[in-house]
């Protein structure tokens, strides 16, 4: 093969954003961030699936993997979904604004605790 | 490959933009920029897999990934303010780097291999000779809905579980974050609403559309939940309609549709003739295209729930418990 065909190059750029996404989520101490890190992860690892289902000739295309990557992509969203409640709740913890601080926290007792500003997003 | 394929410069700039444009969605410094690159991203990633012969799952990802997943991110961004926490500190990060770097090189020579090396047909074949007893004539709906199924259904189960986590999570939220307060809480003006009376119509329209294509051609109950999950958004941002705390028991019901008609045709299927999820060819179509409609409800309602969050009602009984 003297020309790249798109599968190379959207599987090279797929394992680019594979990368990117990894060391991201594992590095980033914000957690939208590090949120947005795994979602590109996924994306990267998507792109190898479409790219072993490539074919140069359209009817060969497979199209298990693509129905895989679509429940991959619903799974993802479903996952983000709750990643972000859980953010947004911790965030309201920490600035002490939650309507439900719960039993054991106690903020009333450690105000220190709950808005501790080290942890912040 | 013979010859020089004419997209080739479009392929390769796609790709590059890929790249930078994911280094600069985790390198942006403002969440604001973060998000909307994300979304741009999204986009981009779609027109990628267009281009790699998946239309169904551009679909799914502009839809879902960058357009429902992008209204979740702004709808989180307002609850975030002041500065970010500090990344990992150096060595940490330089080891992770190398970690990285060999897995993706490693991962790399596979997609080097799998690239150049003549393909195996993998399952394209089963799934052709299989498609006419599938009730569908469009491939990837036909794994959905019927070779796969059982993969479906638990997708289907994962967005309920996910839209349960939701409320439980948010239900400590003051009500002042409720992006479905209304216009006037978002300050939203005349041009939300006038938007939404032109839009609103055609996305519905478009929704069905994509549902009732999905049996011959790219779409399907996915991409229809996305589109009309939008309408949902939209018609509460514009305040064409408020959720409110009695329509909870409605929602909960729409949540349920979906899992509920698909686990009761697998049932039906399995005590009558066949097996649970085999459906009978001449039953094929309608059974899929009714699990698709109930799937599709579900999806639409369970998408707009999870960017609402909070579910639509001031949760005031924990409220006395403390002093």
């Amino acid at each position: 093969m003297s020309v790249p065909g798109p599968d190379l190059i959207y599987g090279v750029a797929g394992l680019g954003m594979f990368g990117l996404g990894l060391h991201h989520a594992m590095t980033a101490a914000a957690p939208l961030r590090r949120v947005l890190a795994l979602k590109i992860c996924a994306i990267g690892a998507s792109f190898l699936l479409i790219v072993a289902a490539w074919r140069v000739a359209p009817g060969a295309i497979d199209a298990v993997p693509h129905a895989l990557v679509i429940t991959g992509i619903v799974v993802m969203v479903s996952a983000m979904a709750v990643a972000l409640a859980l953010i947004r709740r911790i965030r309201a913890l920490q600035d002490g604004e939650d309507t439900q601080p719960g039993h054991t926290q106690a903020g009333d007792t450690q105000p220190g605790h709950t808005r501790n500003r080290e942890g912040r997003q | 490959m013979s010859g020089i394929d004419p997209m080739l410069p479009f392929d390769v700039a796609l790709a590059l933009a890929l790249v930078a444009l994911s280094w600069a969605v985790l390198a942006a410094a403002d969440r604001f920029a973060m998000v909307v690159l994300f979304i741009v991203l999204g986009l981009m990633v779609a027109l990628a897999w267009v281009r790699l012969g998946a239309p169904d799952v551009a679909l799914a990802e502009a839809a879902i990934g960058a357009g429902v997943t992008g209204a979740l991110l702004l709808a989180t961004l307002r609850h975030l303010r002041g500065p970010e926490a500090a990344p990992a500190p150096g060595p940490v990060r330089w080891s992770v780097a190398a970690l990285v770097a060999g897995v993706t090189v490693a991962l790399g020579a596979v997609v080097v291999a799998v690239a150049t090396a003549p393909r195996p047909e993998g399952l394209a074949g089963p799934v052709r000779d299989n498609l006419p007893a599938s009730g569908v004539e469009h491939a990837v709906t036909a794994v959905l809905l019927n070779f796969r199924a059982h993969d479906t259904l638990m997708e289907v189960v994962v967005l309920l579980i996910a839209v349960i986590v939701v409320w439980a999570v948010d239900r400590g939220l003051a009500a002042a974050h409720d992006p479905a307060a209304g216009p006037e809480a978002d300050g939203l003006g005349p041009v939300q609403a006038g938007y939404a009376r032109l839009a609103l119509p055609a996305a519905v329209v478009l929704g069905i559309y994509l549902l009732w294509a999905g049996a011959h051609a790219p779409g399907g109950a996915f991409q229809a939940g996305a589109v009309l999950s939008a309408v949902g958004i939209m018609a509460v941002l514009a305040g064409r309609w408020r959720p409110e705390a009695h329509h909870r028991a409605w929602a909960r019901a729409v949540f349920g549709l979906g899992a509920a008609v698909f686990v009761l045709v697998a049932l039906g299927v399995g005590l009558g003739p066949g097996v649970a999820y085999e459906y009978p060819p001449h039953l094929a179509k309608p059974l899929i295209l009714a699990i698709e409609a109930a799937v599709t409800l579900s999806i639409a309602a369970t998408l707009a729930a999870l960017f609402f969050g909070r579910e639509p009602a001031p949760v005031s009984r924990s409220r006395g418990r403390r002093p």
